[in-house]
C-alpha cells in the first residue's frame, strides 16, 4: 500500500482537520462525534439538509456543505457508514426550527444507522424526514437484494434539495423534491482498477491488467460483469444504454448529466467519456441541459468512472442553477 | 452455574480478544463478498466497549450490556453496529434488575437480543446474514434448556448450531446486505456476520458453565 497518510487509523480525522483548515470560511468541523457543519448553521427558519456515509468518496459529502447545498455531513470511517450519534449531533446543529431532511444512500448500514438517528431525534421533538437514494441500475433484481445502491444521483439531489431549502421550501416539499430527483435519476459505474482501504492495507479486489468491472459500486463491490477491457466508446455505450433504457429516457427529454471519476482517472479521460455520452444522448434525442464532469463521488484511488443522468424539468433546472457555495461546488456567487 | 455481572464483563473482555485475534480473518471474509471492513469494525467496537466498561465500571448486569450496546452503536458503523448494538440493548432490557442469571434467563437474554436483530435488519433465515447463525443457535439453546439445566451444555449446543448455521451460509446466495449485490457470485463464501456471531456464542460457551 502506497498512500499519503500518517497512520491508517488517523486518516479520516486528519483529513477532516485539513478540510477545516482549508475552508474555515464555509464549514466548521466538530469531532467526537465527527460532523462537518455549515459555518453559519443553524439558519433560522430554513429546513436543514444533511447527509452522510462512509469516508473515501470525497468530495461527497463534506465537500458539499455550504450555502445552497448541505447544512451538515456525517463522515464515517472509510467505506463504513456513520453512526447514529453523528447524525443526531448534525441534526441538532442544523435544526433552524423548520425540520431536517436526511438524504440517505441505500446501503444496509447507512439505512439502519440513519433510521436509529431519526428515532433519537424524533424522540427529542425534532421533525425529521428521510429519503433514501437508490439509483444504481447495475443492481438488476432489487427483489432479491438489499435494493439498488445509492450513487451519483445523491450529488444532484443534495444540490437541488439544498437550493430548495435555501429558497424557503418546507420540509415536506424538500423531501418530495428529493424523491422526485431520485425517481428521475439513474447511474452506472465501472472500474479499471481496485482501491485499497487504508486500514485493510490490501486492494479490495483483484482485477487483471486487461480486465474491467462494469456496474461497480462505490466501495469496490462487484457489479454486473467482469469483462475484457474495451474502448471508451464501447464502455460509454454500455453504461449510457443501461442508464437511458432503465428510466427510460425518451426523445425530447432534458437531463442533468454527471460524468464522475472514481478517484484515479484523470480529467482528460473523463472529458473524453463525456463527449461519448453527449453523442449517444444526441443520437437518442436526449438533451443534456446541464452537466458535471469531474470527481464528485469517488472510491478512494479506484480508476474508472460513472455516468448519472437525471431527467430534468424547468423546476429542477432552476434549482440546479441557483447559487451554491461549498468547498467542491460553487457557482452563482 | 448462573451468570453474574462479573461473568458478563469477562465475556466482553474475552470478545475483545477474540475479535482482535480474528480481525484479519473477518475482514478477509468480508472482502470476498462485502466491503472488507467487518473485522476492523468489530475489533474497534469491542476494544471501545472494553475501554468504556473499564471507565464506567457499571455495577449491575444489565448496565454492563447497555454500556456495550451504546458503545457499539457509536463506534462500529456499517450494518453490524446497529445490529449488534440492538442485540445488546434488548439483551440488557431482558435482564433488567437481575443480578444472577439462571440458564433460563440467559436463553431469554439471547432470545430478546435476536428478536431485536430481526426487527432492525429485517433479514430472514437463508438470506446469508448473521441471522443464519443466530436462529439455529436460539432454537438449539431453547431445546437444550427443555432437557437440561446445565448452562455449559446449553451454550455448547447454541455455539455448535451457530457454527453449523455459519457453514450453511457458504452455498447460499445473499439476499440482504452488501453481499446481495453480487448475486450468484456471493455463492461459495462464508458470511462474515454469521462468523462473528458464532465467535460471540463460542466465547460464552467457553467461559460460562
Amino acid at each position: 500500500m502506497k498512500k499519503l497518510i500518517n497512520k491508517p487509523e488517523d486518516v479520516v480525522k486528519q483529513s477532516l482537520a485539513g478540510v477545516a483548515a482549508a475552508h474555515s470560511d464555509l464549514v466548521v468541523v466538530k469531532y467526537d462525534p465527527n460532523i462537518v457543519v455549515r459555518a453559519d448553521a443553524p439558519v433560522k427558519g430554513k429546513v436543514g439538509v444533511i447527509s452522510g456515509g462512509g469516508s473515501g468518496h470525497e468530495p461527497m459529502h463534506g465537500g458539499f456543505v455550504g450555502m445552497g447545498m448541505l447544512d451538515a455531513a456525517c463522515p464515517g470511517d472509510v467505506f463504513t457508514s456513520p453512526t447514529p450519534d453523528q447524525m443526531e449531533a448534525a441534526t441538532k446543529a442544523v435544526n433552524g426550527g423548520a425540520g431536517v431532511l436526511h438524504i440517505v444512500k441505500n446501503y444496509t448500514g447507512d439505512v439502519m444507522n440513519f433510521e436509529m438517528a431519526a428515532e433519537l431525534c424524533q424522540a427529542e421533538g425534532i421533525e425529521v424526514a428521510s429519503v433514501v437514494i437508490d439509483d444504481d441500475v447495475a443492481v438488476q433484481d432489487s427483489l432479491y437484494t438489499a435494493g439498488r445502491r445509492g450513487v451519483g444521483t445523491t450529488v444532484l439531489a443534495e444540490k437541488i434539495c439544498g437550493a430548495a431549502a435555501e429558497s424557503g421550501a418546507g420540509l415536506k416539499a424538500v423531501a418530495d423534491l428529493c424523491r422526485k430527483v431520485n425517481a428521475n435519476g439513474r447511474s452506472m459505474g465501472m472500474a479499471l482498477t481496485s482501491c485499497t482501504v487504508p486500514a485493510a492495507g490490501k486492494p479490495t479486489f483483484a482485477i487483471g491488467d486487461d480486465e474491467m468491472e462494469i456496474g461497480i459500486g462505490i466501495h469496490g463491490e462487484p457489479g454486473r460483469q467482469r469483462m475484457a477491457l474495451k474502448s471508451a466508446h464501447e464502455i460509454a455505450v454500455m453504461m449510457a444504454e443501461a442508464v437511458l433504457a432503465d428510466l427510460p429516457f425518451k426523445s425530447g427529454d432534458r437531463a442533468i448529466a454527471m460524468v464522475n471519476g472514481m478517484g484515479g482517472t484523470p480529467l482528460i479521460e473523463l472529458y473524453l467519456v463525456y463527449n461519448e455520452l453527449e453523442q449517444i444522448c444526441k443520437g437518442k434525442g436526449v438533451t443534456i441541459a446541464r452537466r458535471l464532469v469531474g470527481n464528485y463521488i469517488t472510491s478512494l484511488e479506484m480508476a474508472g468512472c460513472s455516468i448519472t443522468m437525471v431527467k430534468a424539468d424547468d423546476e429542477l433546472l432552476k434549482l440546479w442553477d441557483a447559487p451554491v457555495h461549498t468547498p467542491a461546488l460553487r457557482w452563482g456567487v | 452455574m448462573s451468570v453474574s455481572r462479573d461473568n458478563l464483563l469477562a465475556w466482553i473482555n474475552k470478545l475483545q480478544e477474540v475479535y482482535a485475534a480474528n480481525k484479519e480473518y473477518l475482514t478477509q471474509l468480508d472482502s470476498a463478498i462485502g466491503d472488507a471492513d467487518h473485522g476492523i469494525n468489530m475489533n474497534r467496537g469491542f476494544t471501545a466497549a472494553k475501554d468504556a466498561l473499564n471507565a464506567a465500571l457499571p455495577d449491575q448486569a444489565d448496565a454492563v450490556l447497555k454500556t456495550v450496546a451504546m458503545t457499539l452503536i457509536k463506534t462500529v458503523g456499517g450494518a453490524s453496529g446497529p445490529l449488534y448494538g440492538t442485540f445488546f440493548m434488548r439483551a440488557s432490557a431482558a435482564i433488567a434488575g437481575k443480578s444472577q442469571l439462571e440458564p433460563a434467563d440467559v436463553v431469554e437474554m439471547f432470545d430478546a437480543g435476536v428478536q431485536g436483530i430481526l426487527q432492525r435488519g429485517k433479514a430472514q433465515l437463508e438470506d446469508k446474514t448473521m441471522v443464519d447463525a443466530w436462529l439455529p443457535a436460539l432454537d438449539a439453546m431453547k431445546s437444550a434448556l427443555n432437557s437440561s439445566s446445565d448452562l455449559k451444555s446449553i451454550l455448547k449446543a447454541g455455539a455448535a448450531a451457530a457454527e453449523q448455521g455459519m457453514k450453511n451460509t457458504i452455498p447460499l446466495q445473499a439476499k440482504k446486505g452488501r453481499a446481495s449485490y453480487l448475486g450468484e457470485r456471493s455463492i461459495g463464501h462464508q458470511d462474515p456476520g454469521a462468523t462473528s456471531t458464532h465467535l460471540m456464542l463460542q466465547a460464552a460457551a467457553n467461559l460460562w458453565g
